[in-house]
């Protein structure tokens, strides 16, 4: 499992495929963390003595984050496509269902590639905020909060994105849908507010609902369970179906 | 005592929706033994293949390597086993030795063992000059080897090969049935394919299927045995009526294959030749061949599955 792992995260490296979303991912945050300093000190001309007016860590970081989720939703499934439907279509998948590690074992494997990779890249886009550190003071645990939901955003998409690339022949197909599926958890939000009654269900399922007061560096139980429930669930159900193609491809 | 075998398949059977790819199909594989897999396309090799590697579930029946179910003990089982589908399953962005080394990682080789068998696979399938290319820009041939290299790098007891010359050139051909001989020096090895020739370069035993069962089942002698030729290619520049042949005895039927160009089948063991040569001098056809047709997978299908309905 681990074999695999690193194989498939050294794989990510040699190809530009993963340079290129670690720099458009950089690129795109980098930009937007920009434009965000500058409104801070636009805004900070009126505020500046008004106590309890929003600081550095509330208009910049908390919005930066939520835009990173953004950007991650796009990126991932460009990724996660590969794992089972890139390696059908490049007739590869065989060299591991006929080794002797189990579906288990190669599902953990993917994933634990895929985690390792984009928890890299979050890193990566964590000194940004960091950087403030020199000339500001930050929320520090605002921050690990906010770090802490796009972390488990990120695992739960990469998770959503392998069950659909199990399922899916072609790796085209594993993305867009994908990216469909992550989208449409993303604005269920939209609906679960519009809608006056019974929208509790919607707006529960909406990734936003449990991702939002992470931002505002409320971590909740609950959340947390949210996330790690939906990675879980997705792993799992990509394990059964693996299993599953056996017998019926 | 007689040593059980090293796989054994049993009343394996698989569909996909209403077509029935291999049908109750058993058999058995002994050790250091060479089978050949002889069918036409579409006759359920490939499926075979990939039921006998644990790569499809059959429907029912069940497969045992080395005494481990492939079932119920897939990993134990998998890791006597080295497998190359028919298109071989290589990571095109990798150099060679790396996507051996993955290979050796894959199938649980201890990390200091590691080096030293992706060495020997490498020299045992003549890749030491390339190790250090991209597999994606080896040629067919060179990949097919690396293929071959990654099943073999665990010493698997079995090596099942699906179809391992397809698409090759004749020079690389002939390298590939050279490796997989020795292979067999040291391995048990099951073959897949459609030419009769690599069968009988490389096999000890012969299974020809056909519409997923097994028509036939023994050694290269016996199949010959069941190949008799029976029948016979004739060409001439004056063509004489069809029914002048027939005339002949011992002939049971002319097919016309072209102007001038007959295809004459005859009851096996007489041999109308003599009399056709003689027959052909006296009436002026102007002979220019006469020779028996070679037996092709073609008519040795048509006899084997003649020979059953007949049984």
């Amino acid at each position: 499992m681990w074999q695999l792992a690193r194989l498939d995260f050294y794989r990510f490296f040699i190809t530009p495929l993963a340079w290129t979303v670690l720099g458009v991912s950089q690129l795109l945050l980098a930009y937007l963390f920009l434009t965000h300093i500058n409104y801070f000190t636009e805004l900070q001309a009126q505020t500046t003595g008004i106590p309890g007016a929003p600081g550095v860590t509330e208009t910049v970081i908390a919005p930066l984050l939520q835009n990173a989720g953004l950007i991650f939703l796009l990126l991932v499934p460009l990724l996660t496509m590969r794992s089972f439907a890139g390696e059908r279509q490049q007739q590869t998948l065989v060299l591991l269902t006929t080794s002797p590690l189990s579906a288990t074992q190669l599902v953990m494997g993917k994933w634990l590639a895929l985690a390792g990779f984009f928890t890299l890249a979050l890193a990566l886009s964590a000194l940004m905020p960091l950087s403030l550190l020199l000339g500001a003071e930050i929320d520090l645990y605002q921050l690990a909060s906010g770090y802490l939901g796009l972390w488990l955003l990120v695992m739960s998409f990469t998770a959503i994105g392998i069950f659909v690339s199990v399922v899916t022949p072609q790796s085209m197909v594993a993305a867009i849908v994908t990216f469909t599926v992550l989208l449409l958890l993303w604005i269920l939000d939209i609906a679960g507010e519009s809608l006056v009654s019974g929208s509790g269900l919607f707006h529960w399922l909406s990734m936003m609902t449990h991702f939002q007061p992470m931002l505002a560096g409320d971590v909740y139980r609950a959340d947390i369970a949210y996330f790690i429930i939906i990675t879980a669930a997705f792993l799992l159900m990509s394990i059964r179906q693996l299993d599953q193609q056996r017998v019926s491809p | 005592m007689q040593a059980a075998p090293l796989l054994t398949a049993e009343n394996l059977c698989r569909s996909f929706g209403q077509h029935k790819a291999v049908d109750d199909l058993s058999f058995t594989l002994e050790r250091g033994e060479v089978l050949g897999f002889l069918g036409p396309n579409g006759a359920g090799k490939t499926t075979t293949m990939n039921m006998l590697s644990g790569h499809l579930a059959p429907n029912s029946g069940k497969v045992t390597i080395n005494d481990f179910d492939l079932q119920n003990q897939p990993a134990r089982a998998k890791s006597h086993l080295g497998y190359l589908p028919e298109i071989p399953p290589l990571y095109r962005e990798l150099t060679v030795s790396e996507m051996l080394m993955f290979s050796a990682r894959l199938h649980a080789i201890p990390r200091q063992a590691r080096k030293q068998a992706v060495d020997t696979a490498m020299q045992r399938c003549g890749l030491a000059g390339v190790s250090r290319q991209l597999v994606g820009t080896l040629s067919k041939g060179f990949q097919q080897r690396v293929g071959i290299a990654q099943a073999i790098i665990h010493t698997p007891a079995v090596v099942i090969l699906d179809e391992p010359t397809a698409g090759l050139d004749p020079v690389q051909i002939r390298e590939i049935r050279q490796l997989i001989r020795t292979l067999a020096a040291e391995q048990s090895v099951i073959i897949s394919t459609h030419i009769l020739p690599e069968v009988e370069s490389l096999c000890d035993r012969v299974q020809i299927i056909n519409h997923g069962r097994l028509v036939f089942s023994g050694d290269l002698d016996s199949m010959y045995q069941q190949l008799k030729v029976s029948s016979l290619i004739m060409e001439c520049i004056t063509p004489p009526a069809l029914t002048a042949i027939q005339a002949i005895p011992g002939v049971t039927g002319v097919e016309k294959i072209s102007p001038g160009r007959y295809r004459i089948i005859f009851t096996p063991g007489q041999s109308p030749a003599p009399t056709l040569a003689v027959t052909a001098a006296n009436q002026g056809w102007q002979l220019l061949e006469l020779h028996p047709e070679s037996p092709t997978l073609e008519n040795l299908f048509m006899q084997v599955i003649h020979h059953e309905d007949a049984a």
